[in-house]
């Protein structure tokens, strides 16, 4: 572990200095939740059964902009060079990257709860705990996935462009999982227990998601970082 | 220490390294000569376990390049400084310290600081560096957890004369201390002054590979007139 908390700190300490991911992660994510505020009608009851759905469009696109970053911070002075020439494993590389991604990107979504909620006349706070959860599974979801494509498109000079048009398909399962139990949360359905109904099955599908595309990253990333 | 058996690298279609064979031992240095595009870098890519051969067998210390075991005892030094603009010259160290599993990073990155003329400027950033306080900062990083095995790829270029000198000492040092050096360059007599053995590749191919001689130091033009 101590590789991965090695680039967890540096990772986290480079992105809180040069903030070049963050401020305009954060400003994306902020920008697309007043758009769509403009464009609808926030206290419709209609549209506020869409309010999950844009939400995690404003986090999935704000998101590709601090995913990008992962590994394209390596690329100045040759720095993947140096890391992967370390005796760091492939496994502990990727979970270092995936976990301050995770962080920040955790970070960048409760920054913009509150706007969401202002703007859409949601009360988030009264589900808290689960929406956390189902935000945790969404947002590893969408890291893991994301630093995996990072590292696959690091050397491409339209990685920018790549990256996004890899990870949205992709990433469909876990999106439409979390849309789906965020929409159900703001309703006020369960997501657990003997009430969840099909709500249960959609939490299952975003937690195998998460399962399984770790566990490829995690086996894959050696020969992806080395060709 | 290092031996490389029938390596083969293909680009696609195009071989960057045809049957290339290369044996280092401890104590000695080897410089690998080679106009641009020779297959130098290619090479030691290979060796350092950055890149795999399409066929060949590599060992360092007996095992694949890329085992973390082979990797603790190697130092690299690539063409880039492979240092994080946005974080200090001791975080810098310190970091690889940890990724090397060196006992105290702390204490060894200072060590190293003092070393490389960087002791009175620990704290401040790497982007705020000259160009040759980044390269000593980027030859403490390569020589901190004290590797067995360095490699280094055109390790003089752009180098101002403190730098060339300070990495000429530690080489040297390095040598003397039964650890192994292999540095590719075209700067053949910055490199046949350090070297004890030499490897010349042209074109992908192994054109020579045997010990250094007086002749090689007295006229360093001879060693590619010699092979051509």
């Amino acid at each position: 572990m101590t590789g991965v908390l090695a680039v967890v700190r540096k990772d986290l300490l480079s992105e809180l200095r040069g903030k070049e991911g963050i401020n305009a992660s954060v400003s994306f994510a902020l920008v697309i939740l007043l758009i769509f505020s403009f464009a609808f009608e926030p206290t419709d009851t209609d549209v506020r059964k869409l309010s999950g759905g844009l939400l995690w469009i404003a986090f999935a696109f704000a998101g590709a902009l601090l995913l990008n970053r992962s590994f394209a911070r390596e690329i100045p002075n040759d720095c993947l060079d140096a890391l992967v020439s370390s005796p760091i494993r492939g496994w502990e590389l990727f979970l270092g990257k995936a976990l301050a991604s995770f962080l920040l990107l955790l970070g960048v979504e409760l920054l913009c709860l509150p706007v969401y909620g202002i703007f859409y006349n949601v009360r988030w706070a009264k589900v808290f705990w689960p929406l956390m959860l189902v935000l945790v599974l969404g947002t590893w979801g969408l890291t893991v996935l994301g630093v995996s494509f990072s590292a696959l498109t690091v050397n491409l000079r339209l990685r920018e462009l790549m990256l996004p048009l890899l990870l949205y398909p992709a990433l469909s399962p876990a999106l439409m999982s979390a849309m789906i139990l965020t929409t159900a949360l703001l309703g006020g359905e369960a997501i657990f227990g003997a009430t969840a109904g099909i709500n249960t099955a959609w939490l299952r599908m975003l937690t195998g998601f998460d399962i399984i595309f770790t566990a490829l990253s995690v086996a894959l990333i050696e020969y992806v970082l080395v060709l | 220490m290092l031996s490389a058996t029938g390596v083969w690298k293909y680009h696609g279609q195009f071989p960057a390294l045809l049957n290339v064979s290369i044996e280092a031992q401890p104590g000695s240095c080897l410089a690998l000569l080679g106009r641009n595009g020779a297959g130098k870098t290619t090479l030691l890519r290979i060796l350092a376990g950055l890149s795999s051969a399409s066929e060949g067998q590599v060992r360092v210390f007996g095992e694949e390049p890329r085992s973390p075991r082979a990797r603790r005892r190697i130092g690299y030094l690539g063409h880039g400084i492979g240092i994080y603009d946005e974080l200090t010259a001791r975080e810098n160290l310190i970091h690889f310290g940890r990724l090397y599993r060196v006992g105290d990073p702390a204490a060894t990155a200072d060590r190293w600081l003092e070393r490389v003329g960087l002791g009175r400027v620990p704290d401040a950033r790497a982007r705020e560096f000259s160009r040759g306080m980044r390269q000593r900062l980027a030859i403490a990083r390569a020589f901190l957890h004290e590797p067995e095995m360095l490699l280094m790829d055109e390790p003089f270029t752009s180098l101002d004369d403190r730098a060339i000198a300070l990495l000429q000492s530690v080489i040297r040092e390095a040598v003397a201390q039964n650890r192994c050096v292999v540095l590719s360059t075209h700067q053949l007599r910055e490199a046949l002054e350090l070297a004890s053995d030499v490897a010349l590749l042209d074109r992908g191919k192994l054109m020579f590979a045997g010990p250094r001689t007086a002749a090689m130091v007295a006229d360093p033009g001879s060693v590619y007139a010699a092979f051509e």
